[in-house]
């Protein structure tokens, strides 16, 4: 009768669609934080304008009616045959783009202009003063909301639970309508789940944090 | 003295133009801070800028590597005009060195480093040959043992020699600095304008803008006297400083050689 062995297959994949769901939302965030964060301090208004637009757009939307928009409005537009899954990982990486972004942000504005103005007066184009300048610094003082904007990402994961995808929050479900459990047991094994999935991001911020902050 | 004076005019003969601003104009909102500015500088030649605070002396130098943007008016560098952004300026940003107050030393790098980016990324060097040379540059300006260092382990005497190499290191036609020992202690002023010296010497091409007199009387050409965004006078330096003809140059030497 103990719930976590008796459906111990069930947990092992609800534990790695919450892990896969989160690390793929993760890279995604990231990489299109990143570049949003770039577009805003880009020397080209229509890239500006874009990026706050996409910002104020996803920060202010309600995460669930992102993930309607993703599961009945792609497919109403048009866009069809994209499981579920990938919809749910375009709508929490779309999400936390904006977060991130906005965390990468707060950070070049820690680095002096100073260094900019110097890197562009040694010939160095946009992109490379970014990149080679800029960026790295940012990151630094970046890397801790961000690691909290991935706990947050990492919990955000069961709204998916709504919208047809295996992870953490549907293994809940169906163990609750499994009657015949302590619900209360069910509840603490998958906190203990999350639990896992959130400290292990916290140790790769942590470490993250520490190696940066050495390279110095 | 005066023959010297006298060749480094010659050279800065009008023919070899290097730096042309001609009727530039910049507002900053209401604020007219250049106002028909005219100058030329010839190769070789090493202009020092003064006037009081706010007069546009910064401006002056930003707008020649086209970090500050112009109303009206055109600025071109060895006949070829600033273009207005994107790649073309970057690289004629690199024929342009600059040398700020506050140093502006690329934090997370090395000194090393900060010396060999700008030709690894812009020049496309080798990283064995831009360490080497960078390596020369820095001992050249007396810094070389600080070379795997960072920035922040650096008095700023070191610091503003490194940034000295820094823009040396893209062999650039023309050096611009804007007040580079205003941020200093006093015992580190002289071995940052030593280095400047020593550059003039090796006849590099120069805008100053400084305070320092003793810079201005031995090692340049020529004295730009700005005020309220205008050039108001321009002279030899020591036809400048025993005997200025504007009223504004009389007024600002008397307040700043009784300090
Ligand atoms: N980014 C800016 N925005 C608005 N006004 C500015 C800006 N930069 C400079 N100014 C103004 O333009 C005028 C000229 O400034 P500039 O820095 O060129 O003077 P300066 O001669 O270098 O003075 P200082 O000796 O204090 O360095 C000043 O009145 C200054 O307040
Ligand atoms: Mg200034």
């Amino acid at each position: 009768m103990n719930v976590l062995s008796d459906n111990f297959a069930m947990f092992r994949e609800g534990f790695l669609g919450t892990v896969e769901l989160t690390a793929l939302s993760a890279l995604l965030a990231l990489v299109l934080g990143t570049l949003i964060a770039a577009f805003r301090v880009s020397p080209v208004p229509a890239l500006r304008v874009f990026g706050t637009a996409w910002v104020t757009l996803l920060r202010n939307t309600p995460l669930v009616l992102l993930f309607l928009v993703a599961t009945l409005g792609l497919p109403a537009l048009g866009l069809k045959g994209w499981d579920s899954f990938w919809l749910a990982v375009m709508a929490l990486g779309c999400y936390t783009s904006a977060f991130v972004c906005e965390a990468i942000r707060s950070g070049i504005n820690t680095v002096p202009v100073g260094q900019a103005e110097a890197a562009r007066s040694i010939g160095m184009t946009f992109s490379q003063t970014l990149g080679q300048i800029v960026l790295p610094q940012a990151t630094r003082t970046a890397i801790p909301p961000i690691g909290s904007l991935m706990i947050a990402l990492a919990k955000n994961t069961a709204i998916a639970s709504g919208f047809n995808v295996t992870e953490l929050g549907s293994v809940q479900k169906t163990l609750n309508a499994d009657a015949g459990y302590d619900i209360y047991v069910i509840f603490a094994w998958i906190a203990v789940c999350y639990i896992i999935i959130t400290f292990a991001i916290s140790g790769l911020f942590r470490l993250l944090e520490n190696r940066l902050a050495v390279a110095r | 003295m005066s023959e010297v004076s006298v060749t480094k005019d010659a050279a800065a003969a009008p023919a070899d133009a290097l730096v042309v601003l001609h009727n530039v104009n910049k507002h900053f909102g209401a604020l007219h801070v250049l106002q028909d500015v005219d100058l030329t500088i010839a190769r070789g030649e090493v202009v020092v800028v003064i006037g009081p605070s706010g007069s546009g002396k910064s401006t002056l130098c930003r707008t020649i590597n086209r970090l500050e943007t112009t109303d009206s008016g055109s600025i071109s560098i060895d006949g070829k005009p600033l273009p207005q952004e994107g790649k073309e300026l970057a690289r004629l940003r690199a024929d342009v060195g600059m040398v700020f107050q506050s140093f502006n030393l690329f934090a997370h790098k090395t000194v090393l480093e900060n010396v060999t980016l700008g030709q690894i990324k812009v020049r496309k060097t080798d990283r064995k040959q831009a360490e080497q040379k960078a390596r020369a540059l820095l001992d050249r300006v007396g810094v070389g043992a600080q070379a795997e260092k960072y920035p922040a382990q650096l008095s700023g005497g070191q610091q503003q020699r490194v940034a000295i190499a820094r823009a040396l290191a893209m062999d650039p036609k023309v050096m611009l600095f804007d007040e580079p020992t205003s941020a200093l202690d006093p015992e580190m002023i002289n071995e940052v304008l030593e280095v400047m010296q020593q550059l003039a010497r090796d006849g590099m091409t120069m805008v100053v803008v400084t305070h320092e007199m003793g810079f201005a009387r031995s090692a340049a050409n020529r004295v730009v006297f700005m005020a309220d965004g205008r050039i108001v006078e321009e002279a030899r330096p020591d036809q400048f400083f025993s005997n200025p003809r504007s009223d504004r140059a009389k007024d600002f030497l008397s307040k700043i050689l009784h300090h």
